[in-house]
């Protein structure tokens, strides 16, 4: 099987963010970058898928040249290629622009299943996924726990929560899913794993070898403009609620949510 | 760009290296990057979450963990490929080493005996068979390894070790008897690398299994630190060790023990720098949040200090370990680790270099006892109680200075070693020292104020070196061969030529860093170097004064002191002020982030 995961570098979780001077993105420098967490999931699926039909992964980021190290780490945990679109055409690119960029990369390549994160834990738009199976004209199955491949690699079963319940979607392939957390344990990148990672293939592609352009992607090419990014309200500090015995704590914390919060 | 240049031991002293000439933090490639940030993710990953369950000894638990490493390739860098091993440069391994410590002693003791001195005696110096038997055991963590040489009768002087190993009478055997103390990973080891001697004084290295018959374990020490590590002698009772299973040579153990301790010694550089980061940064947020007098106690200038002299010893610490990593990978270059001969060639090489190592071992284990401490003082009360962290690691520091030979002996060893490299021709030391006695005949200080962005802290660096010399010399002119006894001036030696080490191998990173991404990028980096040299260049100036005054007198020192003084003059800085910037730049982030990975 061949299959396809979508990547994405987002600024590690941990990293605290500031503002940039246009108060309409963040400051870049002293960000310490990483796999966006949900298609470090899509990887691992993608491996997993590999390891029992055989077949090739190849993961395709777009962004600038950082997002290299973060190809190589999949690569390192075992996928075969990457491909990286690098252009300074994609700066300011919304959710569409990215869709239609991996569409342009994606069509001429051969697969049976493409796999991504079910959002970037940076802008959480959550919609890449669905657009670039859109374009591409494919099934997709978004926010997904569990994925089944028939024995015969014809079609997919994918398990997504709701409230109260699971629901079991099958479809048949090509298709594209979006991973949820839950649908399994990332490995880590072995020593020897990073080692191979340094021979295979990397190719970097601009807007125009995709036949492309620049008035599609980028800014020109939003349907969305982002006006403003504020942090977010400074969190007033805690309360702890008071009492020496359990009942006496209970007591205090029901008439705190009452007289205080007013919540009951 | 020039190349990094392969220096011989101890070079440093009598040559000034280029920047360029220098392997730094700012050099790492990309894969080593990912090799440090998995590292770094089993770690964070594996080990942190547990590190409770982990101060507390729990052998399965660590057989597990070390298992789990061994599949990422992170127990065999130093292992060959052939033989299960990931096979990386020494830079790489530092790495490792460094990343995947997040403080938690119990782990780091078995890792490190694992990973180290438990492994690599059979990676230098093992057979084909040893190394097919043993290695992808050990690489996979399948075998716990322990390294079996202190007896309670014989810890730094371990060559004359009492077990004995005699030969049977059909020549198949040695029946090995006797007991060692201390052995870290005794409790739950599969191998045993271990010293007898044969014949009364052949000492000699042997791989025994534990499984073999006739070997039993005392009970668990109750130790200072390292709680989540086992550490218990080992007795061996008429144990059947195979001829098969000698290590290296008959009567040649020496050369095993020592080799491997080399190893030992630039690995354990490299834990204090994961381990001083670690702590630092707990201790920074721990600052940032304690308020004292109406403030975040962060903003009291006597903290600042405290957390500026920890970033600045790491920094300089951090810098010793990759100049000498990088070296290593110089020597060991175009060894073929899978030959027949790769492990005496490797050793041969590592060797030229005990002088650094010994440096790298001493500087880091001091400047980890001195970050355990001050951040135990940041915390003030707190830091004195149980269940933070900062008090199991204060604990878990100290055995650093007194294991893989004491700080007492590594600094014998850096004189010992500089006076043998003299002595055989390897360095012209005493052209050095007499080049030294011409030109202080005719040098004059300048008098320039005006200088460019570290060039004084070049002359500083320079300087010293000649001090250095001077005072070398003089002891060795007054002692000759018996300078050994004079221990004393020996240690102040020592001490002399780590602080210019030391601050050789941090200027040489700023100008590197500077000369690559300019004055505004490297200005931590510059400010971490010029307070280093500043404080460090006027204990050279008193240490020199000291071995001057304990070998000569009347006319002779007064003579020596003003030769002295033409070198050590100075200006100095604003060194307050300089601190207040670094601890200004770390205190927003919470952690020390001077390398980038
Ligand atoms: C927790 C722990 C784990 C250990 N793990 C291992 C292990 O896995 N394998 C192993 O083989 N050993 C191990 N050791 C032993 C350790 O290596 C020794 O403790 C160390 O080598 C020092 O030996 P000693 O304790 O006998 O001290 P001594 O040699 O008695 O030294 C006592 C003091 O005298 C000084 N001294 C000794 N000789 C001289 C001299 N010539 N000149 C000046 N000063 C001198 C020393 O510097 C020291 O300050 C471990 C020890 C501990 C505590
Ligand atoms: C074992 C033990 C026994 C004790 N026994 C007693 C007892 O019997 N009775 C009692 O009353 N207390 C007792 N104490 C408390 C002890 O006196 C306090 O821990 C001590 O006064 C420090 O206060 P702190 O721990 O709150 O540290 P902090 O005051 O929070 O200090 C933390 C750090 O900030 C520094 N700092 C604080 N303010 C400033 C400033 N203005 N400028 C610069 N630096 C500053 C401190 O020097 C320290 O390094 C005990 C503590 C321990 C651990």
């Amino acid at each position: 099987m061949n299959i396809l995961v979508c990547l994405k570098q987002v600024p590690d979780t941990e990293t605290q963010i500031k503002i940039a001077p246009d108060g309409m993105s963040i400051a870049t420098e002293n960000i310490k970058w990483i796999i966006n967490p949900y298609d470090e999931y899509a990887v691992e699926e993608a491996l997993r898928i590999k390891e029992k039909f055989g077949g090739e992964v190849t993961i395709i980021g777009v962004g600038p040249k950082r997002v290299t190290e973060s190809i190589r780490t999949a690569l390192a945990m075992g996928a075969d290629k990457g491909i990286l679109v690098d252009d300074p055409a994609i700066t300011g690119s919304d959710s569409l622009g990215i869709a239609r960029i991996l569409s342009a990369v994606i069509k001429d390549l051969d697969y049976d299943i493409i796999l991504c994160g079910k959002q970037g834990v940076d802008d959480d738009y959550g919609i890449v996924g669905s657009i670039l199976a859109e374009l591409l004209g494919i099934p997709q199955i978004s926010v997904v726990i569990k994925v089944e491949v028939s024995e015969d690699a014809s079609t997919v079963k994918a398990h997504r929560e709701v409230e109260g319940g699971t629901l079991v979607i099958e479809s048949a392939l090509p298709a594209l899913i979006t991973a949820q957390k839950g649908l399994n344990e990332p490995r880590y990148a072995s020593l020897p794993g990073i080692m191979k990672a340094k021979k295979k293939p990397l190719d970097a592609k601009t807007i125009a070898d995709l036949g492309l352009d620049a008035s599609q992607v980028g800014e020109n090419g939003a349907k969305i403009k982002i006006k403003q990014i504020t942090p977010p309200e400074e969190r007033k500090a805690g309360k702890i609620v008071e009492g020496e015995t359990p009942q006496e704590m209970a007591a205090n914390l029901t008439r705190l949510l009452h007289e205080e919060a007013k919540v009951i | 760009m020039a190349e990094l240049k392969l220096f011989k031991g101890g070079e440093f002293l009598i040559t000034d290296a280029l920047p360029e000439e220098v392997f730094t933090p700012e050099d790492f490639t990309n894969e080593q990057r990912l090799i440090a940030k998995s590292a770094e993710e089993f770690g964070l990953g594996e080990l942190a979450p547990r590190r409770d369950e982990l101060e507390e000894l729990n052998e399965e638990l660590l057989k597990s963990l070390l298992r789990s490493a061994g599949e990422l390739g992170l127990l065999s860098t130093d292992m060959p490929e052939i033989y299960g091993g990931s096979e990386l440069d020494k830079v790489s391994s530092v790495l490792v080493t460094e990343k995947i410590n997040q403080g938690i002693g119990g782990f780091l003791l078995a890792y490190g005996v694992q990973t180290g001195i438990g492994s690599l005696p059979i990676v230098f110096f093992g057979t084909p068979e040893q190394k097919k038997k043993y290695l992808p055991k050990l690489a996979s963590g399948e075998m716990i390894g322990a390294y079996a040489l202190t007896e309670s009768a014989h810890g730094s002087d371990a060559l004359t070790a009492e077990t004995t190993a005699v030969l049977s009478e059909d020549g198949k055997y040695y029946i090995v008897n006797g007991q060692k103390q201390f052995i870290s990973n005794a409790g739950f080891c599969d191998l045993i690398l271990t010293y007898a001697q044969v014949d009364g004084t052949q000492f000699t290295g042997f791989i025994i299994e534990r499984k073999w018959d006739g070997i039993s374990v005392d009970e668990e020490e109750k130790k200072m630190g390292m709680h989540g590590g086992s550490t218990r002698s080992i007795i061996f009772q008429d144990v059947k060790v195979p001829v098969e299973n000698v290590l290296g040579e008959v009567g040649r153990g020496h050369i095993v023990a020592l080799n491997t301790l080399n190893i030992g010694r630039y690995k354990l550089g490299a834990a204090t720098v994961g381990v001083c980061k670690f702590l630092i940064a707990d201790a920074i947020k721990y600052a940032k949040t304690r308020i004292q007098f109406g403030r975040p106690i962060s903003q009291f200038g006597l903290i600042k200090h405290k957390i500026a002299e920890m970033v600045i010893k790491i920094y300089v610490n951090e810098s010793i370990g990759y100049r000498i990593a990088g070296l290593l990978d110089l020597a060991l270059q175009g060894i073929d680790p899978s030959s027949e001969n790769a492990g005496k060639k490797t050793g041969e090489a590592l060797r030229k270099y005990a002088l650094e190592c010994s440096i790298n071992k001493v500087f880091g284990s001091e400047v980890l006892d001195y970050t355990v401490d001050e951040c135990v003082q940041i915390m003030g009360g707190y830091g004195y109680i149980q269940d933070n962290l900062i008090e199991s690691a204060y604990r878990d520091s100290r055995i650093n200075r007194i294991w893989e030979g004491t700080n007492e002996i590594n600094r014998l060893l850096i004189v010992d070693r500089l006076m043998k490299a003299s002595m055989k021709g390897e360095l012209p030391l005493l052209d050095a020292v007499k080049a030294v006695m011409e030109d202080l005949m005719s040098y004059r200080p300048s008098m320039s104020e005006e200088e460019g962005l570290l060039e004084k802290e070049q002359k500083m660096v320079a300087h010293a070196k000649k001090m250095g010399l001077l005072a070398a010399g003089a002891a060795t002119k007054k002692y000759m061969d018996k300078l050994a006894n004079e221990q004393e001036v020996v240690a102040l030696i020592a001490d002399i030529i780590i602080e210019i080490f030391a601050m050789e191998s941090a200027l040489l990173r700023a100008r590197k860093k500077f000369q690559k991404d300019g004055e505004e990028k490297s200005k931590i980096h510059i400010a971490a170097t010029r307070v280093y040299i500043n404080d460090s260049f006027q204990r050279v100036d008193i240490m020199t004064k000291q071995v001057f005054a304990a070998i000569s007198e009347g006319e002779e020192l007064r003579t020596q002191l003003m030769g002295l003084k033409k070198f050590a003059r100075f200006t100095p800085i604003n060194t307050i002020a300089l601190r207040r910037e670094i601890a200004d730049s770390v205190i927003p982030v919470a952690r020390y982030n001077l390398t980038k990975i």
